[in-house]
């Protein structure tokens, strides 16, 4: 395995966005014929090398080799050339068009078009190819599984002799998973080279012969996959030796329960549960981390606890109350003060600073129906003042930074002294100065009571802030830790899917 | 070179001299075809845009044919700004000008104090009705309203055929067409000797109340945060689907008015031709005037000032009628495609060397 050449060499790979470095000096060899993980957190810089490749992004700086030859990979047309294909994460199919139709799409010439002839062919190429799958069925009835193996289908077709893969399985069952390894074994001795990118550690051991792992835009090893364990690649993905937690004063441990979740269960928008079963306590005056990969199931607890996701089974209780699919208004007067994921989804962006302030309770601004704007003005400027916001009431929200409308939105919520909070990526896309000044303001909030639910895919964030860390996997709470007996690997592993 | 669009808006300079501009182009486009027919594009213009002007009588009349389109505009904008795709004003006219004129019919011996007020409930009240169901369909099973308030304009429309063909036929010319409202049921003229009549001031009064609801109440802010962004209003706890609701109800109320109006203002009966479509050009009247109060009283004007100008040009030069309605349907594209593209700034740079 080690003896065969390389088929892609890349080197000392560079690649910016604005200020944002994703790819640091990379250095990344796929040789022939193995399935090479390409393994790192989120944002680790994995699908960015990778568009790279494929031609969606160019490289800032070094140089890429495909079979010993130097390239230069402007688009996807070019990466086709060079026999390169790509499955991502969103198919590219048209739903109407039967299997064959979409494979052979962009490769016929000319304007007569042979389709029991293309049938034919599709069926000849899923044959050899092992990739089970009837050419004449309409892409919108196959299952996702199938549908992915049309995308594959697509790439091999069009004579792809290296196919990468981003998070093949985030979207697959699990016995599609086993029917997706089967087929990649089998197209690997057929002499396809594979780059697999995953966070998923137990996919790591049961598919790939070689593992790159990525660490914030650089390369923390590459390694040879029956020589290593789940916990070496965990300690590689997270990376730190030491957790430099500030010991917290925190006197209110036996409080009361402010937000109590038994055994939620809760359906993503393609009716699959995204939440199984999930537990929770946070109690009057602590922080509770939720640690994950993204996409396990944080953005639809977020929504459950914002009133815009139903809870399929289980029951949500806010300081005793019960709360259970309770509208947002409900939720927000049993005292719940929502931060979201998104701030810029979660504001009416053509609309001003103070209108989108006093839009979570305009009752309280109106006389006998009509608005008193003089009043939500002044409110908005007491706010502005208060939170050092830049911007005035009358601004269109659109026009803020992001860490003005983060203020914003956190402004919003924490004037009414929630008393529980549901934050979400707090400080996702802010500068250093704007983090450190949301975490300060979220930390005075449990002096005042209130309990906590920071849910973030900031490893650093969740251990700086929480009294005590909870990790979700695929909707599933894998365990409860405080932030001092963590360890890289523990947390590392949970992340992962791995119990401890 | 590099050619780079950005958004941007123009300057209040720039945006002034916009009716200009499309009425610049709007000649230069049409230019040809009145040459063709042997007129001077020149008085084609003039009878076109400055003759409505040139008289009080003309004048009135500009605002007797903007009365139906300041409603069904103010409708369609009501509608729009609160995200509901409201097509079916024409249909809910034709509603409204059903009922109006069944109450009308029965209003011999009343005094107008009675009469009128009537007429004018009736005509909100069935296009109100009309909106429900499309409502419903939209709040309880998010089915999209476009398709089924367009289709419902066709089942009002021959709902009213088949009536003005079967019991209201005018018993006595045996014409498809309702027998006279009652005379107490006719809107009073708001100018002697013209045709200006009551429905110009309840078209303005709903214009103003457009203006009020969604600048200074709250319910008008709920509803725009539902028309612009409808999960960031669920969010803020807005009742998204009650809201939805009322704003469609009421669209489908205002626009019924507009054929209580026509019927109680202009013609006295039912005829099938009641609306020529004013239920559509709401439509472009709503997005002509950026779905708020004023800019929806102008190019409601602006549409009654080119339909009157539509007709007296093919009669003062002897052209074809439909000439009259390519200049008007030339200078609408325009007058939009300015106010789309004025929007937007496009520079054009030699690539810098890298």
């Amino acid at each position: 395995m080690n003896q065969a050449p390389p088929v892609v060499a890349m080197r000392d790979i560079t690649k910016r966005f604005g200020d944002v470095v994703a790819n640091k000096a990379v250095d990344f060899t796929l040789r022939e014929r193995e399935i090479h993980a390409l393994l790192g957190e989120n944002g680790a810089g994995k699908t960015t090398l990778m568009r790279i490749l494929y031609g969606l992004y160019q490289e800032d700086a070094g140089q890429i080799w495909v079979r010993g030859e130097p390239v230069a990979i402007r688009s996807p047309r070019d990466a086709i050339a060079l026999g390169i294909g790509m499955v991502t994460q969103h198919f590219a199919l048209v739903p109407p068009m039967t299997v064959t139709e979409n494979v052979i799409l962009g490769t016929t010439d000319g304007l007569r078009l042979n389709l029991k002839a293309a049938h034919q062919k599709v069926a000849a190429a899923a044959e050899r190819f092992g990739l089970s799958i009837n050419p004449r069925a309409l892409v919108e009835d196959l299952s996702v599984g199938e549908q992915q193996r049309v995308e594959i289908l697509k790439a091999l077709y069009r004579h792809a002799e290296v196919l990468i893969l981003d998070e093949p399985t985030a979207v697959l069952v699990p016995q599609e998973v086993e029917q997706l390894f089967d087929s990649l074994r089998r197209l690997q001795e057929q002499g396809l080279s594979v780059v697999f990118i995953t966070h998923k550690l137990h996919e790591v051991m049961a598919i790939t012969n070689r593992v790159t792992v990525l660490r914030d835009g650089r390369v923390a090893g590459t390694v040879i996959t029956r020589e290593t364990d789940q916990a070496e690649l965990a300690r590689m993905m997270v990376g730190r030796a030491t957790f430099n937690i500030p010991e917290r004063e925190n006197g209110h441990q036996v409080a009361e329960r402010a937000l109590v979740l038994e055994e939620v269960t809760a359906l993503n928008n393609d009716g699959q549960p995204a939440l199984k079963r999930v537990s929770l306590t946070v109690r009057a005056g602590e922080v509770l981390g939720l640690a994950g990969v993204s996409g396990n199931g944080q953005a639809e607890l977020a929504e459950v606890l914002s009133g815009t996701r139903a809870v399929h089974r289980g029951r949500v209780l806010v300081h005793g109350r019960d709360v259970t699919n309770a509208n947002p208004d409900a939720i927000m007067a049993a005292g719940v003060g929502r931060i979201p994921e998104d701030g810029r989804a979660n504001v009416v962006s053509e609309m001003t600073v103070a209108q989108n302030i006093a839009l979570e309770h305009l009752g309280d601004f109106t006389r006998r129906g009509q608005l008193d704007r003089r009043q939500m003005r002044a409110y908005a400027q007491k706010l502005i003042d208060e939170y050092q916001i830049k911007a005035r009431p009358d601004d269109a929200i659109r026009t803020l930074s992001g860490g003005n409308l983060q203020k914003v939105i956190l402004a919003r919520v924490l004037a009414r002294h929630p008393r529980v909070l549901v934050v979400s990526q707090p400080s996702r896309g802010l500068d250093v100065g704007a983090t450190s000044y949301v975490r300060r303001r979220l930390l005075e909030q449990t002096d005042q009571g209130a309990g906590v639910l920071l849910i973030s895919e900031d490893l650093d964030e969740v251990l700086a802030l929480s009294d005590r860390i909870a990790v979700i996997y695929e909707g599933e709470i894998m365990g409860v830790l405080k932030p001092a007996e963590a360890t890289v690997e523990q947390l590392g592993l949970l992340m992962a899917g791995v119990q401890a | 070179m590099r050619v780079q669009i950005e958004r941007l808006p123009a300057p209040v300079w720039l945006r002034s001299l916009i009716p200009f501009i499309s009425i610049f182009l709007t000649f230069l486009l049409t230019v040809g075809l009145v040459l063709a027919a042997d007129a001077n594009p020149l008085a084609a213009t003039y009878y076109f845009l400055l003759d409505p002007l040139s008289s009080r009588v003309r004048l009135i009349e500009v605002l007797v044919k903007a009365t139906p389109l300041l409603l069904t505009g103010t409708a369609v904008a009501f509608a729009f700004a609160g995200g509901y795709w409201n097509i079916g004003a024409e249909g809910q006219l034709y509603m409204g000008a059903t009922a109006a004129t069944a109450v009308g019919l029965q209003m011999h011996g009343q005094p107008a104090w009675i009469a009128v007020p009537l007429v004018i409930v009736a005509g909100f009240a069935a296009g109100l009705l009309w909106a429900v169901v499309p409502a419903l369909m939209k709040v309880r099973l998010k089915i999209d309203e476009v398709v089924t308030t367009l289709l419902l304009n066709y089942v009002a429309i021959y709902f009213v055929s088949a009536l003005l063909n079967g019991p209201w036929r005018d018993p006595i010319s045996q014409w498809p067409q309702s027998p006279d409202i009652a005379p107490s049921a006719i809107f009073p003229k708001l100018i002697p000797r013209s045709r200006l009549h009551l429905g110009f001031l309840v078209a303005l009064g709903v214009v103003f109340i457009l203006w009020f609801v969604l600048t200074r109440t709250t319910f008008g802010v709920k509803m725009r945060a539902v028309g612009l962004n409808s999960a960031a209003a669920r969010f803020s706890g807005i009742g998204v689907e009650r809201t939805t609701f009322i704003v469609a109800l009421v669209s489908g109320g205002i626009a019924g008015l507009a054929g209580a109006s026509e019927v109680a203002g202009i013609h006295y009966h039912l005829i099938d031709a009641i609306s020529p479509g004013y239920g559509y050009t709401g439509i472009i009247i709503a997005t002509l005037g950026a779905l708020n109060a004023v800019g929806v009283a102008l190019a409601a004007i602006f549409i009654g000032l080119i339909d009157t100008g539509a007709q007296t040009v093919s009669r003062a030069l002897g052209v074809p009628a439909y000439l009259g309605d390519v200049i008007q349907a030339t200078l609408l594209l325009v007058t939009l495609a300015v106010l789309l593209l004025q929007r937007y700034r496009v520079t054009i740079r030699r690539r810098q060397p890298t």
